[in-house]
Order: structure tokens, then C-alpha cells, then sequence
């Protein structure tokens, strides 16, 4: 409809000063992309612990993966702090909380998780696996939402028609396993293969995942509404972005699916840390892209 | 009670009358806007012709920025107003990102949310908008939705068919409405920004006191 409407109209804005820019910077990004680590490590230490709980070079990965998460969680809240204009206010979130937004419900079970991800750290150290183990469920359950409420509140974004819950919420799931399963093959030399072959599957699986779902929100998204379409524009042709998109399609994912299935099938480990690596690098170029495209829409 | 708005395109000129009002009103610092003039020139030349469209805060019956604010620092008032609390509002952006109409900045001098609260601070004293008192022409129209024999209530009754609201498929319920408007007005998809045909192209924007930006 607008398409047909500038060509009939030759319409053009002349005057119209207030568009806000960029209101989320990179600083979101880091808090995204921190967040996937932080609470990734959890979910494929899950896995590490359930089908290779025997291994000894496993059974010591408790006190790495908590002091892992709670780095990164830390990381996550620090950079969610910097991106407040008032962050000397953040405490009113819990005073005043407004509980339909997603950023108060985030912010309380982000805190619990740190409690628990602390717990978890001390645990370890003190080698009390009878506390871990006690800590480790819970914590493994509320990493869940902390995952996935960032897309909850990029879909409350009316208008920024891109961000679409469903999907977000499969990507957020997807990046913390990719981003997880890519820090522990950074470990990979103290496993045995097997372990670095189910690592090495996650990763390549998630990756697999997430481009597709990209490449489907490339190629049909402008069907959705014309707002993706014009969104979709900035990472087309010439676009502002859309370097920085291939970029990132590639580092993020095309080379972590080739080289974990070269590591996998040719039982070489070695390519397994060029591909955590590139995957950590590129999701983070992923993540910045696809926040940034739908705020250079104007929206009045 | 529930206040709204409406804009008579026909009758607008452009002369940002309410544009100046609003900002000496509200103390509205440069490089901000809680109600702006947007241009749009239509057609190719010598036919040609230019459009103004006063934009501000809808005062949605479903606002989005009310109900993703973590703190209530967005909230309705009795009258249906969607007022900002600037002394609660944590300056996390999520009515920026929220709002589907653009309305919503961050104050460069207190690094909060603002935008336009129909001037709530003059209608609780029984005064109309200053963007309404400023009009020469009485485009904006300002009144009571419930009451059917408010001005705004009757104007909307009498352009039956003619009454529109930006982006209706955002399900927000905007109480600012819009008569002889078309999609050049009020879609912002409906019109090109080139760069180099802004009438000011180079607008200075304030640095946020102690913000990141």
C-alpha cells in the first residue's frame, strides 16, 4: 500500500526532525549476548552432567561452569545497568515494580538466578555437592525465562514489527545454546571426544537452526507486514547493514555448521575451537544487526 | 471521563504555532519535541503541495509504553491522560522502543522519558492545552470522548467516515484522532526521507547530561 502510495504521490518528507535514532545501543547487544553465555554454560553443563557425569574431566567442570555463568550473568546485569539513563534508579524497579513489563519480571528472576548462580560458585569451591546438587535444579529451571524474557520485551515493542515473540524466543533459546556449547569446546582439550562430539552437535544443530530461521525471516518476512519489509531493507542491497549481516550469517553460523561437522566426522578436535570461536564472535554481530535495523524505521 | 484529541488537517497550515507553545509550556529542551509539524510535500513540481500533520502522544487506551514501563513512571490518569512521572522513570527506553507512533524521547537534560501529557498540569486547572489555546485556526480540538455533546464529540459526529487514527492495526485505541487525513499523513511508511531535502538539515542535538548517547 505505502509502496504504491509514494509512486502515485511522490511523497516525500520534508521536514519531520524528532525521529529518536538509535534509543538501544550496543550496550543491549553485550547484554544479550552476555546473557546467552551466562545462562548457555548452564544448559550444556546440564547435559555434560546427565550423559557424561562419569567422566572425571566432567565431574570438575561444576566450579568453571558456575564461575562461567556467574561471570557472564554479571557481565549481562552490568551492561543492562550502563544502558540506564538513570542507573542510580534501577532499585525503583523493585520498590515500584509494574509487573506487565517484562524488564521488572526480568530483572527479579535475573536476580534470583544470580542468588543461585552465587550459591552455586561457592558450592563448588567448597566442593559441597550436596548443596550444588540441591542448587543446581532450580537454577537450571529459572534459566529458562532469563533466556527467553528479552524476547518478550522486544515483542512488546509495537510497531518494530521484526521482533515477532514466537520467533525471538526460539532465537534467544538457540543463541544461549550455540554461545554455550561454544564456551565449553573452548575447554574441549580436558574431555574425552565424546563429550566434544555432543558439544560439537549442539553447536552445529543450533547453528543450523538459527540460519534458517534468519534466512526465512530474510526471504518471507516482507510478506508479514510492510514494516518488515521496509525493516528488512536496511540489510538489502545497499543497505546500512547489510555487510555487517552477511558478516555475521557467516561467522555465526556457515562456518561453525561446516567446521563442527568436518571436527565431527573426521573425529578432529582441533576445529572445534575455530568454530566456538567464530560462533561467540558472530552471534554477537547477529545479535547487534538485528537490534539495531528496526530502530532506523521511522515511526511518525 | 476520557480526554481526547482531534486534528483537522484541512484547517492545519503549519505555522508551529502549537509546536512553540507546547515547548515554552512545558519547558521542552532543543533538539526535543512533545508535538511537532511534520512536512510532507506531495507531488511532482509545478504540481505540487505540502502537508502538515501535527504528531504527538495518542493517549492510547492500550498504550504500549504504559504497560512495558518496569516502574509505573508511565500511567493513566483518571481522565484517560497516559501521564510520565519523571522522578520514577529509570530511563530504560522501553516506551521509546514501545511506542508505535514515535512520541515518546528521552529529556536530554534529566536523561528520563517525556512527551506529551496534553498538558495535564492545565487541564486539572480547568485550561485547555496550549497547543490548543495557540491555534489560529482551531484545528486541534480538545475535549471529553464520553460526553456527546463535547466539542471533539460532536466535531467526530458530524465527519462520520472522514475520522482516522494512526496505525489502527497496532490495536493501541489512540484518543487522538485525525479528520482529512490520508495515508501520506499518517503513514510514515507512505513518503520517502531523502537526505539533503529536509528544510533544516542541520538540527544540533543537546549531549545527554551523564547519559551514554
Amino acid at each position: 500500500m505505502a509502496h504504491e502510495t509514494i509512486e502515485a504521490m511522490n511523497a516525500v518528507v520534508t521536514l519531520d526532525v524528532a525521529l529518536p535514532g538509535i534509543v538501544w545501543p550496543w550496550l543491549v547487544t553485550m547484554n544479550m549476548w552476555a546473557k546467552s553465555i551466562g545462562t548457555g554454560v548452564l544448559f550444556l553443563g546440564y547435559f555434560m552432567f546427565r550423559y557424561y557425569g562419569n567422566e572425571n574431566s566432567v565431574k570438575e567442570m561444576k566450579l568453571p561452569i558456575a564461575i562461567l555463568s556467574f561471570t557472564f550473568l554479571s557481565m549481562f546485569l552490568l551492561f543492562t545497568l550502563a544502558d540506564l539513563h538513570q542507573p542510580f534508579r534501577m532499585w525503583h524497579i523493585f520498590f515500584y515494580p509494574h509487573w506487565t513489563s517484562p524488564i521488572t519480571v526480568g530483572a527479579v528472576i535475573a536476580s534470583v538466578l544470580m542468588g543461585l548462580v552465587s550459591m552455586l560458585v561457592v558450592a563448588a569451591y567448597l566442593k559441597r555437592d550436596d548443596i550444588f546438587e540441591k542448587a543446581w535444579m532450580p537454577t537450571l529451571i529459572l534459566a529458562i525465562p532469563v533466556t527467553l524474557y528479552t524476547a518478550t520485551l522486544m515483542g512488546m515493542s509495537t510497531a518494530r514489527e521484526l521482533w515477532q515473540v514466537p520467533v525471538e524466543l526460539v532465537q534467544m533459546m538457540l543463541a544461549a545454546l550455540l554461545s554455550g556449547a561454544a564456551t565449553m569446546l573452548l575447554f574441549g582439550h580436558k574431555f574425552s571426544f565424546e563429550v566434544n562430539r555432543m558439544l560439537a552437535i549442539v553447536l552445529g544443530a543450533s547453528a543450523a537452526a538459527g540460519f534458517t530461521i534468519y534466512m526465512g525471516e530474510y526471504v518471507f518476512g516482507p510478506f508479514k507486514a510492510e514494516e518488515v519489509a521496509a525493516t528488512l531493507a536496511y540489510i538489502k542491497g545497499d543497505g546500512e547493514y547489510t555487510a555487517m549481516f552477511w558478516i555475521g550469517q557467516v561467522i555465526a553460523f556457515v562456518i561453525p555448521m561446516v567446521l563442527t561437522y568436518l571436527g565431527v566426522t573426521n573425529k578432529n578436535r582441533i576445529l572445534l575451537l575455530p568454530a566456538a570461536i567464530s560462533a561467540l564472535v558472530g552471534l554477537w554481530i547477529v545479535k547487534h544487526v538485528w537490534l539495531m535495523i528496526p530502530q532506523l524505521l521511522p515511526m511518525s | 471521563m476520557k480526554l481526547g484529541f482531534l486534528v483537522d488537517l484541512n484547517l492545519c497550515m503549519g505555522c508551529k504555532g502549537c509546536e512553540i507553545a507546547c515547548k515554552v509550556e512545558n519547558e521542552v529542551p532543543l533538539s526535543s519535541w512533545r508535538l511537532r509539524v511534520k512536512y510532507v510535500d506531495v507531488g511532482t513540481f509545478p504540481d505540487t503541495k505540502r502537508t502538515y500533520t501535527p504528531l504527538r502522544c495518542n493517549h492510547c487506551a492500550d498504550a504500549p509504553c504504559e504497560r512495558i514501563c518496569p516502574v509505573s513512571a508511565l500511567h493513566y490518569l483518571d481522565n484517560g491522560i497516559v501521564n510520565v512521572d519523571k522522578e520514577r522513570c529509570i530511563g530504560c527506553a522501553g516506551c521509546v522502543m514501545a511506542c508505535p507512533y514515535g512520541a515518546i524521547y528521552i529529556d536530554p537534560e534529566t536523561n528520563t522519558a517525556d512527551k506529551c501529557t496534553y498538558c495535564a498540569h492545565r487541564v486539572s486547572g480547568g485550561l485547555m492545552p496550549s497547543c490548543v489555546v495557540a491555534c489560529p485556526v482551531e484545528a486541534n480540538i480538545f475535549g471529553d470522548l464520553e460526553d456527546t455533546e463535547s466539542n471533539i464529540s460532536r466535531y467526530i459526529m458530524q465527519h462520520q467516515g472522514n475520522v482516522q487514527v494512526r496505525k489502527p492495526e497496532k490495536g493501541t485505541h489512540p484518543h487522538h484522532f485525525y479528520v482529512g487525513g490520508g495515508e501520506i499523513q499518517l503513514n510514515p511508511l507512505a513518503s520517502l526521507r531523502q537526505e539533503g531535502h529536509n528544510l533544516f538539515n542541520n538540527i544540533t542535538h543537546l549531549k545527554h547530561v551523564g547519559g551514554h548517547h
